[in-house]
């Protein structure tokens, strides 16, 4: 099938299999190997992409549902220096091995603009106000993401910190 | 995976046209399908993706005061924008799996899937909502036809799920850790005219209603109501995470906290 994909601002003409799952179009036939492959099932979220600014799980759904659409991969994430949040994750010790880093950090973006647009999350008391960022609010919102080295305080604190910046 | 052809239409009319296939399946946002995929447990010959038909997304309120959801309206829409309208259904649909899954699954690929273990059946059920597909309108207590069973035909599309809203009515989830999935889910909803109470992940016949409970509830609605009210181990489902006995047990703690916590 021929299908384009517009990954981190550019456009690919790709022809592929119905088969290949978005995780693999980037990693296998753009060679964006930055989204990693960990459970292939989107139990980890080791392959957290932001489709159209919303996270989602690479792995669980077929390149060919996506022509026309927005990717955001880590390499399109602080390419021109750092981040804010990749820099509190290295500040914090938000990894050990690294291997979910790439899908943490994508969620945590799009973890971020949800919290602009006030989306609340299982628990938030008040649904109606500005959740407030406690480390049950961010364990939640980010529980898409395992991290098999349990580095989840880092995480949590570095998440916080880079929020508090844009807060 | 199997080979597969792949088609996205983006009008209802050509859906249906390429659902006539022999062999052919609809797909929502595929958080269950693409696993059963990968796992070689489903060969369609065609898959029909209903994520680019505008007119199956959304979510309204209609003139009589029910609130409409479009089949391929994912989790996270309901959890935001059901929230003002029907808080518990839109906490349900914001404690499906995880938020990635929540950005692409769908109210409609659930309902058509009937996991036993998934919890809109049993907000659909417990509401007595009505399942619109493109050639019917199902009651829910119609549409549950048992583990992975519906009302739906070969190649019926869901459009709408039409929820009348309760005066009170909330969810209880005793969550799978690893899966998130219910081990036990209890929804229960209290109309002007009774109460219905609707169990998930429990019955090996699937999502199912608790009638000795909705009576007593709808003499008094409150958890001690319930009294030494209980569900029979038999026919309930018996795995690694929880015995027969146990999920009999969780219907009935279960039911007691969400009146509670609507009352």
């Amino acid at each position: 099938m021929n299908i384009t994909l517009r990954v981190n601002g550019e456009s690919h003409d790709l022809d592929l299999d119905p088969r290949v799952s978005l995780l693999d179009a980037l990693r296998h036939h753009l060679h964006l190997t930055g989204t990693k492959k960990g459970c292939d099932h989107g139990q980890c979220g080791a392959c957290t992409v932001l489709l159209n600014g919303r996270r989602i799980n690479a792995c669980l759904t077929l390149a060919c549902m996506h022509d026309g659409d927005d990717i955001t991969t880590i390499e399109g994430i602080g390419a021109d220096g750092l981040t804010p949040l990749q820099q509190a994750f290295i500040e914090h010790d938000g990894f050990q091995c690294g291997y979910c880093t790439p899908g943490q950090i994508c969620s945590a973006v799009g973890m971020a603009e949800e919290l602009r647009q006030g989306w609340p999350s299982h628990v938030t008391d008040d649904l109606t106000a500005d959740p407030e960022l406690t480390r049950d609010e961010i364990a939640e919102r980010m529980s898409g993401n395992l991290c098999r080295c349990s580095c989840y305080p880092g995480i949590v604190n570095a998440i916080r910190q880079s929020l508090g910046e844009q807060a | 995976m199997y080979n597969f052809d792949f088609a996205r239409p983006d009008t209802l009319q050509d859906a249906q046209a390429a659902l006539r296939a022999d062999d052919a399946q609809a797909l929502g946002g595929g958080q269950t399908l693409i696993p059963t995929l990968k796992q070689r447990l489903a060969a369609p010959a065609i898959l029909v993706s209903l994520t680019a038909i505008p007119e199956l997304k959304g979510i309204c309120l209609a003139d009589d005061g029910r609130l409409c959801i479009g089949g391929a309206t994912t989790h996270a829409t309901v959890a935001r924008e059901a929230a003002a309208h029907y808080p518990a259904l839109a906490q349900l649909a914001g404690n499906i799996g995880d938020p990635a899954v929540r950005n692409r699954g769908t109210i409609g690929g659930s309902l058509a899937n009937n996991d036993p273990s998934a919890c809109y059946p049993a907000a659909v059920l417990a509401s007595g909502a009505t399942v619109i597909t493109d050639r019917q309108e199902v009651a829910a207590d119609d549409y549950f036809q048992g583990m992975f069973a519906t009302a739906l035909g070969e190649g019926e599309i869901i459009t709408e799920v039409r929820f009348p809203v309760p005066q009170a009515a909330n969810y209880q989830k005793f969550v799978q850790p690893a899966s998130r999935f219910a081990l036990v889910g209890v929804f229960v909803a209290r109309f002007a005219h009774g109460v219905r109470v609707a169990v998930t992940g429990a019955s090996e016949g699937g999502v199912f209603r608790w009638h000795k409970a909705e009576a007593a509830l709808g003499d008094d609605f409150r958890a001690e109501a319930l009294g030494d009210l209980a569900v029979e181990a038999d026919g309930m489902i018996g795995d690694l995470h929880g015995t027969p006995e146990y999920r009999a047990h969780l219907v009935r703690v279960l039911t007691g906290r969400a009146v509670t916590a609507a009352a």
